[in-house]
């Protein structure tokens, strides 16, 4: 056992909007650890999603800016169509390069990006999607000490993602999206 | 997919003391999350076998590091990105741009010039882009000799033309250029408008002075400090009353500027100058 996580980082595609909302609405109140959402949009969707999730919970929601101060009790979301990297005095940084996975924001790129900087400090959830986006970055922070927790499955509502990265990794977690909550709250992992 | 190679935050700052001690280029003010990045696509990209080699290559071989530079800076851009940013310099700043006898605009950090094309083509439909010079700057210069040739992928015309569209554009966005196999060979009538040159914002100075300065996703890959001197730059290089345009996730904050500026409208990142 070891104290938990000081960073959270949750990636997801194709039916998994609903399963964060589900989470959310799950955290304890007390709940302040920091926790970024990566999630794939499209560029114009201008779907106030900050608002959408600020209805679902206690912690404060945001959309990234770059070099936003990580703090605990927000929620932050990564913008369309950049990518969102963090640095070393744990800030955001944003990057406009090219897509990675045909995606922008990559999951990838922010697992590997969160992962340098929080090492075994980190826990990284990846959900239900139809692309591989994620399980080469699970896998990166995985080797570098971070907690892995996978989406089963059989509850994703497009399976394909979680189930690329069980073929890359054997994660800590596989859990069903009500146990993910259960989960974070408990604090403790490992 | 990415593979998993690590260079570490020391190897990093060796390079960056070797790129200003050798070639005078200074990255020390870069967002260090992006440069890694950066640096390690390109090592996997040209299938460095580990760090030594890479720094014999980038020490040794100044072919080696220009290409590096062209690859360390992102060049990804469009025509008329984010189409409802080019509506509002369409309606809201080339009217009063109009009302000058002279135009002259700073493209900094332009890449292959999608984007100074894309304000030529707004001048032109206003009538005013005879009177126009626009200045097209870059670190790089592999990219700006593609700017100059006004030549880009004929693949990508499709989305030009409906961000061309939402921008506000009404004619038939195929009339400026002319297709050649899988090329589009934009309108000489837009390139002589133009100049393009190498400048550095880490570097040089302001070189003349300007209504509208765009610099559009540069930004986001420096630091505060090196922000904050940049922009300070472009202050120097703005006449009273023009327009600084930025990149949709770019803003004044903490540059030290901002209270000369007021932003023209709420949601475009487009400042006006007021002192």
């Amino acid at each position: 056992m070891r104290a938990g996580p000081t960073f959270i980082v949750i990636g997801g595609s194709a039916g998994s909007l609903q399963v964060i909302l589900r989470i959310l609405t799950l955290l304890d109140h007390e709940f302040k650890t920091p926790i970024l959402i990566v999630l794939h949009r499209h560029v114009n969707a201008d779907s106030p999603l900050e608002e959408l999730l600020s209805f679902r919970t206690t912690l404060i929601s945001r959309e990234v800016e770059e070099k936003d101060r990580i703090t605990d009790g927000y929620i932050y979301i990564c913008p369309a169509d950049y990518h969102t990297l963090v640095e070393k005095d744990f800030s955001f940084s944003l990057d406009d390069s090219e897509k990675i996975n045909f995606s922008r924001p990559s999951i990838d790129v922010v697992f590997r990006s969160a992962a340098d900087i929080y090492r075994e400090k980190l826990l990284c959830v990846l959900l239900s999607g139809a692309n591989a986006d994620g399980a080469a970055g699970m896998k990166y922070a995985q080797e570098l000490g971070g907690v892995t927790v996978v989406q089963d499955p059989a509850d994703a509502q497009v399976p394909y993602m979680p189930q690329q990265a069980l073929k890359m990794l054997n994660p800590d977690y596989v859990l069903e999206s009500s146990r993910i909550a259960a989960l974070l709250n408990s604090k403790v992992v490992v | 997919m990415e593979n998993v190679i690590h260079i570490d935050d020391p190897e990093i700052e060796v390079l960056l003391d070797d790129f200003i001690e050798i070639y005078g280029y200074d990255f020390s003010g870069y967002s260090k999350a992006s440069f890694k990045r950066r640096l390690q696509r390109l090592f996997i990209m040209d299938k460095m076998v580990n760090f030594a080699e890479f720094r014999y290559r980038l020490q040794n071989d100044r072919d080696y590091f220009n290409h590096a530079v062209s690859e360390i800076s992102v060049n990804v851009t469009e025509m008329f990105r984010d189409p409802v940013f080019f509506k509002t310099i369409r309606e809201k700043v080339v009217p009063v741009l109009a009302t000058y006898p002279l135009v002259r605009i700073w493209h900094a950090g332009c890449s292959s010039g999608e984007e100074v094309y894309s304000l030529a083509i707004i001048l032109k439909e206003a009538g005013i882009l005879n009177k126009s010079i626009l200045y097209g700057t870059d670190l790089n210069p592999n990219v700006l000799e593609k700017a100059a040739r006004g030549i880009f992928p004929m693949t990508a015309m499709q989305q030009y033309s409906r961000n061309y569209l939402l921008a506000g554009g009404r004619e038939d966005f195929s009339s400026y250029y002319s297709a050649n196999y899988n090329f589009a060979k934009f309108d000489e009538s837009l390139s002589q408008r133009m100049v393009y040159s190498t400048h550095n914002l880490v570097s040089d100075f302001s070189f003349n002075s300007f209504q509208l300065i765009f610099c559009r996703n540069v930004l986001i890959y420096f630091d505060k400090d090196l922000q904050s001197k940049v922009l300070s730059v472009f202050d120097k290089s703005l006449e009273r009353f023009g327009f600084l345009a930025l990149g949709s996730k770019e803003s004044l904050r903490f540059s030290g500027i901002e209270t000369m500026y007021e932003m023209l409208d709420g949601k475009e990142k487009i400042w006006r100058k007021f002192k």
